[in-house]
Parts: C-alpha cells; sequence; structure tokens
C-alpha cells in the first residue's frame, strides 16, 4: 500500500526493460547457429507460398550434387511427413517437423530435431519452413542465410503483399520459369520491379526444377556462400588468436 | 497466426522480470514495427485470452507502432518507402533503420 499519505493505493513501480520479446528464440537460435557453424555446415532457412515449388527445388539441389551425402533436410508441415519422404527418395537425409497447428518453425523446434540428426558429412543444411508468406519470416531459426521460393503463378505483386517475407530474403528463387512462355499475362520486369520495391539489394534467379534452368547457378550461389561463410569464420578465429597474443 | 506465441513469450519475460514482493502488473508497454510481420490487432486479442490466470490479468498493454524507415547504408541519406530501395545519391543499397522491432519496452508493477 501507498506508503507515503496511506491512501490505500498500492504502489506503482516503473521497470524499464527493452528487452526483445523473442529472446529466447534468439537465443536457442544462436545456438543451432554455432552448432551449424562449427561443423562448417552453411544453413538455408526455404521460406515461400504453400505450392511455390519448395520441395522440388530440394529434390533438384539433391539430384545436382554428386555426393548428395553433403546435404541434409527438415522439412516442417502441420502435418504428414510426405515432403521429407520426397526428399529422402531424391537422396537427401531428411526429417519431417509435423507442427500441428503452428503456422510456422522456431528455433526450439529446429534444436529439438537437431538433436536426433546425423550431420557427419553435411555441408549444407535446408530448413524448408511452412508453406506461408507471413509468421515465417519473424522466427531467427539459426540459419546463415533465408531463401524465398516465389513461383511466377503467384501474381506480380506478391512482394508489395508481403514486404517483411520478403525484405529479410538473401536470394528469391523464382520457380516454375518454364511456365513463362505459357503465361502472357505475367511479366518477370514487373516481379523484379516490385522486388526492388521491397528488397535492398535484390538478388533473383529464375530457376526451374523440371528443365534445369539455373539450377547449376543455385548450386554456384550456396557454394559462394558457404566458402564465404568458412572465411569469415577462419578470420574472426585467427584475429580473436592475434588478439589473445 | 504466429501472434499467440508472441504473446506467451511476452507473459513469460514479464514473469521472468518481476520480483517475489510483486502483487500484480499494472501496464505493459510493447514496441512493434511495421515491417515486424505482426498484427497489432491479433496481438491484443492473443493477449485477452492469455492473461487470464497470470500476473498479467489485470494489466494494460499498450503498443506503440514503429513505422518502417530506411536509409543509405553507405551515406545515411533518408531513402523513401514506396521506391527503389537505393539511394538516390549514391546507389547504395538502402538499410532497415527501424520498423522491424518487436520489444518489450517498460511494464510497472503494483508492489504491496
Amino acid at each position: 500500500m501507498c506508503q507515503d499519505c496511506g491512501c490505500g493505493d498500492v504502489n506503482l513501480v516503473p521497470v524499464e526493460l527493452q528487452t526483445r520479446i523473442l529472446a529466447r528464440n534468439d537465443s536457442v537460435a544462436a545456438h543451432n547457429r554455432d552448432h551449424f557453424e562449427e561443423r562448417g555446415i552453411f544453413a538455408v532457412n526455404v521460406m515461400g507460398s504453400p505450392g511455390s515449388g519448395k520441395t522440388a527445388v530440394l529434390e533438384a539441389t539433391a539430384r545436382a550434387f554428386a555426393d548428395p551425402r553433403r546435404l541434409a533436410a527438415l522439412a516442417g508441415d502441420l502435418a504428414t511427413d510426405n515432403d521429407a519422404v520426397r526428399l529422402q527418395r531424391a537422396g537427401l537425409r531428411s526429417q519431417a517437423i509435423e507442427t500441428g497447428q503452428a503456422c510456422h518453425l522456431d528455433a526450439e523446434m529446429v534444436h529439438h530435431a537437431l538433436h536426433h540428426f546425423d550431420l557427419m558429412r553435411t555441408e549444407f543444411f535446408f530448413i524448408e519452413n511452412v508453406g506461408n508468406l507471413v509468421c515465417p519470416a519473424v522466427y531467427d531459426l539459426g540459419q546463415r542465410a533465408n531463401v524465398v521460393v516465389l513461383s511466377v503463378t503467384e501474381g506480380e505483386d506478391k512482394p508489395l503483399k508481403y514486404p517483411t517475407m520478403f525484405a529479410r530474403a538473401d536470394l528469391i528463387l523464382l520457380t516454375k520459369s518454364d511456365l513463362l512462355p505459357h503465361l502472357p499475362q505475367v511479366r518477370p520486369e514487373a516481379i523484379f520491379d516490385a522486388l526492388r520495391r521491397v528488397m535492398p539489394d535484390p538478388r533473383v534467379l529464375p530457376i526451374s526444377p523440371l528443365n534445369g534452368q539455373g539450377v547449376a547457378e543455385w548450386i554456384q550461389w550456396l557454394n559462394m556462400c558457404r566458402d564465404a561463410m568458412l572465411a569469415s569464420r577462419e578470420l574472426l578465429a585467427t584475429s580473436s588468436y592475434e588478439s589473445a597474443r | 497466426m504466429h501472434e499467440y506465441s508472441i504473446i506467451q513469450s511476452l507473459v513469460d519475460s514479464v514473469s521472468s522480470a518481476v520480483g517475489t514482493r510483486v502483487a500484480a502488473v499494472h501496464r505493459i508497454d510493447v514496441a512493434i514495427g511495421e515491417l515486424a510481420g505482426v498484427d497489432v490487432t491479433l496481438l491484443t486479442t492473443a493477449f485477452e485470452i492469455f492473461r487470464v490466470g497470470t500476473l498479467c490479468e489485470r494489466a494494460t498493454l499498450t503498443i506503440a507502432r514503429v513505422p518502417a524507415r530506411w536509409e543509405c547504408e553507405r551515406c545515411g541519406q533518408a531513402v523513401a518507402r514506396g521506391g527503389f530501395l537505393s539511394c538516390s545519391d549514391c546507389g547504395a543499397p538502402a538499410r532497415l533503420a527501424a520498423g522491424d522491432e518487436i520489444i518489450l519496452q517498460r511494464i510497472e508493477l503494483e508492489v504491496a
């Protein structure tokens, strides 16, 4: 009770916090990131609408690698392990995360799945998020890069409608590009224009797992990013060694 | 509908910030950025449901919305929204200076 005048009111004490509400998720994500990067694994959060072609891209990725044992994946869906089974058939070590009603993966779900995952010889780890252009953008999973899969049939202005997702992407894979000759109403330049309004430095790669267009460039991008990650970690190790001396 | 999980995290964060002498939480101030991917109306609805039976049951939730603000990553010049997100002066890509925050700013406690 109020100690000053005995009015009977409770004392109100303000406490300044300024903390991130998702701090718990972020700290698990940081732990996942360390787990990947200490092993030299480049982890990618693959996001996009349901049916945009995320699984098809990963199947094509497995086919393009001479040794698919360098790849592993988690496939998140509300129900079924269908995508994980498809990826296994393509030669990719994979597991399903069935989220029940949750519309996104979070760092804890990935962390839990990693406990049951043999990462030996893995160089690239794909986390295929739940098909959704909203919620997955909010949760850090411990990935090194965000890749958004956008199919040419989804509408030219999709990036303008879902700016948060696209603003955080490192690469856009424009899938089903083999359909473009049959879609006179879809103008790729209008999609690029929309991306430039929501992404500061848009990198877009048209890709078709069906006819192979863009797959080599996608693999090249993955290898380049992993090399950059390894180099930056080496640099980091050298500089902390230097400063310790 | 990830707003429920954000409110769950919010109530957890408040509970862990509160000491043992506290009778209740009176007020909670949060800041949500325009590009944070969080719907403020849904967040309010989620709070109405989740606060029942917690320390936050009688608390008022105040949500400050933070507009998105882009600026040149090289020269700091403001970059207008709606247009291409690169600097009109030097051509460098813009960076998000504000608008992606999901922050618990402060709480007000009722101390017995």
